[in-house]
């Protein structure tokens, strides 16, 4: 069987004024169908853009693949024609993303906009697109599925007319009218309350429960990660560091910057914790340093460390990047 | 009798008129007192008011009604003039240090300002000035040069700590002053805000969303949901034993860096609009504990000791 | 404490401008049209700082007659051919370049001050001065500005002169709506009420925190406006009421020949074509300036 998901060996770089960025450096990444996966890393370590590329939402130029493959249902998402994109997009991959204001047009009502994406996606599957009145039903149909009051009302209001938590429920009711397999989710209630984002989470968890989706959920808040995912891969500067079970990584974490990030959030429930920050700065990619990119911040680094890349192996059950994964504690 | 407060609001308002004769009630009503040297949390969802407080204390925007004493003094009310010598002694550090300095000025002459503006120090005197504070924050000499697009964003922030710090201020008013950064970065500076605290001897207003934050940094917190104050107290009581509901639905809504601890929805529904405020209880139409009582009057803060909150049910 | 700072060099304060600059320059040189805009500006101002020195008739600049060599055609003598009087139409066309730069100059220049400062006014202090700022350059928006300037040149009488006069003081309505609707986004940015929180005065934010922040739109629009201003003191020229023959002016030289087309068609052809490429020049300069001054403004 194929997995649902498979990157290998996936290199990025941007191409500006100071050079070439090596924003992505060898990502392995494989999501089996019905899991659920938490990226997580810091402001730069190329999370989003990763998720991005799976759609193939990167724009190129200034991005450019110089290697690896991202396969999706076993089809290269990269050799994939005008058609086959346009299906990937949204039958196979949804994707929901941080700022919903900012995927929605404000001059369109949201029936409108969503009419127009149950029908964009009818044409992308080769159907003969559905009649406006046949689409506004399943809007509506589409806006209760994510516990939205009043749908045929809702319909006619316009995106400011909204809470952020609203528009953020409408964003996932556009994902998920191709009936997506895979759902990426980039920092989706990064942008809400707590109380708000509580819902978001909660709505999230049980769509995946009851559609049989499988998510990809980044995110900077190891807090968010953790509610959703069963799963976590750690990125830091364009690589993956650390994949392993939930469980693991937290009670567990086999990579320093795991364990320098896990102690670096502050945790109300157990107010003797202080938070400990990570010295140094995350680095340039222009110049990413060498042999393991964590390696000039790394509390446990030797010699090794700065000519010898780490490559992900197995590790007491967890995949990890790091020379030293066995002896930490 | 304990010390008297460095700054005390008594009743503080401040109204955003609409058409229609109605008015966006930013801040309605709001009591704080702050003792020299203590650092007070001020937490609540975005829209509650907490940053117009912020504006409000500091006089960068005009109050409505109410009284802000200030070591003692009246500033309510005071012409922009008067306010001028008093700023040296308080202090803003915003949420985002990208956009709290000026893109087309050097790391010097954003930290020199409140220098120079107040007539502090000039010449040599005031390049010694700004170096010192620059390796006060932790800085090396050579980024006094630098435009803020060429520092990450922790530094950034450092940069506009120094400026905070330069007229050596008695009370420092935080914006979220750690929820752009990350969290590696976080923890760095609220070891260092901790640290100058303790070394200027500063009192903090700190305002933020992040409980987690809050708990690390204060010595007591203030709940404000609509432009009220509704529980205020020591934070290891508010966040060990929140009274309030809506206290209780924030603290159980905050995520453990932990697996599987997908909270309960506690509140239903969004935060109400500040032009619609209910009659009685601004929680009330979205509280588990809604009684009758609560929809017709409005509850004060109320309670013996320092653990007082606004609530008929608690 | 330390000794005094040593203050850095040149070089090292101000590391960060250069880079800054490096970049543009690599940015602008990415666009293909962006540097054909700026040939074209620099070949503009080449010709007008060097004019009299390169054009083969230097004296035909000044209308001198030579009747026997009248509406010549193109030829390797007359690159442009001549005009009814006998002079030189290259070296007239290149000539008027230097008009034609002082007179967009100088309308550019008057309205942003004008402008400008009205504008941060209006943007950064709201309430009734922006008011009575705004209606006044609404008024003179409305009404359309080359109509307004054929009154104010009819009032003051034709020449060259008044007609820069008048499109200058109809052209600044433009900078204050530009430059009003940034400093009002500029007054609410955090570095502003930073300012303000250490006590800065209006003075000193103005100065130092609107007005710099301010200067990448202006730029853009003011090297835009050349080519326009350039293109209504020709079109003030051809109705008669700007430049008077013989003086050079690309739009007094056209006005003459029309009488003289089509059988004598370099005679409107060449200076009609000047015009042209001078607007498009400071269009494509002016487009790729606010590529790298003001990217947002330029996507989408």
């Amino acid at each position: 069987m194929t997995s649902l998901l498979e990157i290998t060996g996936y290199r990025l770089a941007f191409d500006g004024f100071e050079g070439r960025a090596q924003v992505l450096d060898g990502i392995e990444l494989t999501v089996q169908a019905g899991e659920t996966v938490g990226i997580v890393g810091e402001t730069g370590c190329g999370k989003s853009v990763l998720a991005r590329s799976i759609a193939r939402l990167v724009e190129m130029p200034p991005g450019r693949v110089l290697g690896g493959a991202i396969r999706f249902e076993g089809q290269d998402v990269f050799a994939m024609d005008r058609r086959a994109l346009a299906r990937l997009r949204g039958h196979g991959v949804a994707m929901i993303f941080q700022d919903p204001m900012t995927y929605l047009n404000p001059v369109f009502s949201i029936g409108t906009q969503m009419e127009d994406v149950i029908r964009a996606h009818d044409r992308a599957e080769g159907r003969r697109m559905r009649p406006r009145a046949a689409a506004h039903a399943r809007a509506a149909e589409l806006l209760a599925a994510v516990r939205l009051p009043e749908p045929d009302r809702l319909l006619d209001r316009y995106p400011h007319e909204l809470s952020g938590g609203m528009r953020q429920r409408v964003l996932i009711a556009m994902a998920l009218t191709g009936d997506p397999r895979l759902l990426v989710a980039d920092e989706p209630t990064t942008a809400l309350d707590v109380t708000i984002q509580a819902q978001v989470l909660r709505l999230i968890a049980e769509l995946v429960e009851t559609r049989g989706l499988t998510l990809l959920l980044i995110s900077h808040d190891l807090g968010v990660i953790g509610a959703l995912c069963r799963r976590v891969v750690v990125m830091y500067a364009g690589t993956v560091v650390e994949d392993a079970p939930a469980e693991a990584l937290y009670v567990r974490p086999r990579h320093p910057y795991t364990r320098g990030l896990l102690a670096a959030v502050p945790d109300l429930a157990r107010p003797d914790h202080r938070a400990q920050p990570i010295p140094g700065h995350i680095p340039n990619l222009l110049d990413p340093p060498s042999g393991c990119r964590f390696h000039p911040r790394c509390p446990m680094a030797i010699a090794r460390c700065a000519v010898e890349k780490p490559l992900l192996r197995e590790v007491d059950g967890h995949r990890v990047a790091c020379h030293r994964a066995e002896e930490a504690a | 009798m304990s010390i008297a407060p460095l700054l005390e609001v008594q009743g503080l308002r401040k109204l955003y008129p609409l058409k229609g004769g109605r008015a966006v009630r930013a801040v309605d009503g709001v009591d704080l007192a702050l003792r020299p040297g203590e650092s007070l949390g001020l937490v609540g969802e975005s829209g509650c008011g907490k940053s117009t407080v912020a504006r409000l204390v500091l006089r960068l925007i005009e109050p409505s009604g109410g009284a802000i004493r200030f070591g003692g003094q009246d500033i309510a009310r005071l012409p922009e003039a008067a306010l001028r010598p008093l700023r040296r002694d308080m202090q803003l550090i915003f949420q985002n240090p990208h956009a709290a300095l000026n893109p087309r000025r050097t790391v010097f002459a954003s930290v020199a300002e409140p220098l120079v503006v107040q007539r502090a120090a000039s010449g040599t005197a005031l390049q010694a000035r700004v170096a010192g504070l620059l390796r006060d924050v932790g800085l090396p000499e050579s980024f006094l040069w630098r435009f803020p697009h060429e520092l990450s964003g922790g530094q950034k922030q450092r940069v506009c700590i120094a400026r905070a710090l330069a007229l050596e201020p008695k009370l420092v008013v935080l914006d979220e002053p750690t929820s752009a950064l990350d969290v590696s970065v976080q923890a760095q500076i609220l070891d260092f805000l901790g640290d100058l605290r303790r070394r200027f001897g500063l009192t903090y207003l700190f305002i933020s969303h992040n409980l987690a934050v809050v708990r690390q940094v204060c010595d007591r917190v203030a709940v404000m949901y609509l432009g009220r104050i509704v529980e205020e107290g020591p934070a290891a009581q508010i966040f060990a034993a929140p009274r309030h509901p809506y206290t209780q639905a924030l603290v159980a809504s905050v995520l453990p860096p932990r697996p599987g601890a997908l909270p309960d929805a506690v509140l239903a529904g969004d935060v109400p609009n500040a032009a619609e405020i209910p009659p009685g209880c601004r929680f009330a139409p979205r509280c588990p504990l809604r009684m009758e009582r609560c929809t017709r009057e409005d509850p004060a803060l109320a309670g013996g000791g320092p653990h007082r909150v606004a609530c008929w049910a608690a | 404490m330390s000794l005094a700072l040593q203050r850095p060099g040149f070089a090292a304060r101000h590391a960060a401008t250069l880079r800054q600059l490096r970049f543009y320059a690599w940015s602008f040189g990415r666009s293909p049209s962006s540097m054909l805009g700026l040939a074209i500006v620099l070949l503009f101002l080449a010709l007008a700082a060097f004019g009299p020195w390169i054009v083969p008739y230097p004296g035909d600049g000044s209308g001198a007659m030579n009747l026997s060599n009248r509406l010549k055609a193109p030829s390797a003598a007359h690159w442009f051919g001549t005009d009814e009087m006998g002079n030189d139409l290259f070296s007239r066309v290149v000539l008027a370049t230097r008009t034609s730069l002082w007179v967009g100059l100088t309308i550019v220049g008057v309205a942003t001050l004008i402008g400008v400062p009205l504008g941060i006014a209006a943007g950064y202090f709201g309430g009734w001065v922006r008011m009575v700022i705004m209606r006044v350059t609404d008024i003179f928006l409305s009404v359309p500005g080359l109509v307004l300037a054929l009154a104010i040149v009819a009032a003051l009488g034709p020449g060259i002169l008044n007609g820069v006069i008048a499109l200058s003081l109809v052209w600044w309505p433009g900078y204050v709506r530009l430059v009003e609707a940034k400093a009002l986004a500029l007054r609410s940015e955090p570095f502003v009420e930073a300012a303000r929180a250490v006590g800065a005065g209006h003075g000193r934010i103005l100065a130092l925190h609107i007005l710099p922040n301010c200067t990448s739109p202006i730029i853009v629009k003011a090297s835009m406006d050349m080519g326009l201003a350039i293109l209504s003191a020709a079109s003030l020229g051809f109705v008669g009421l700007g430049a008077k023959p013989p003086a050079p002016e690309w739009g007094a030289m056209i006005s003459v020949a029309r009488t003289y087309m089509p059988n004598w068609w370099w005679y409107a052809v060449f200076p009609g074509f000047a015009i042209y490429l001078t607007v498009l020049g400071f269009n494509l300069f002016g487009d790729g300036l606010r590529d790298i001054l003001d990217p947002r403004s330029s996507r989408g």
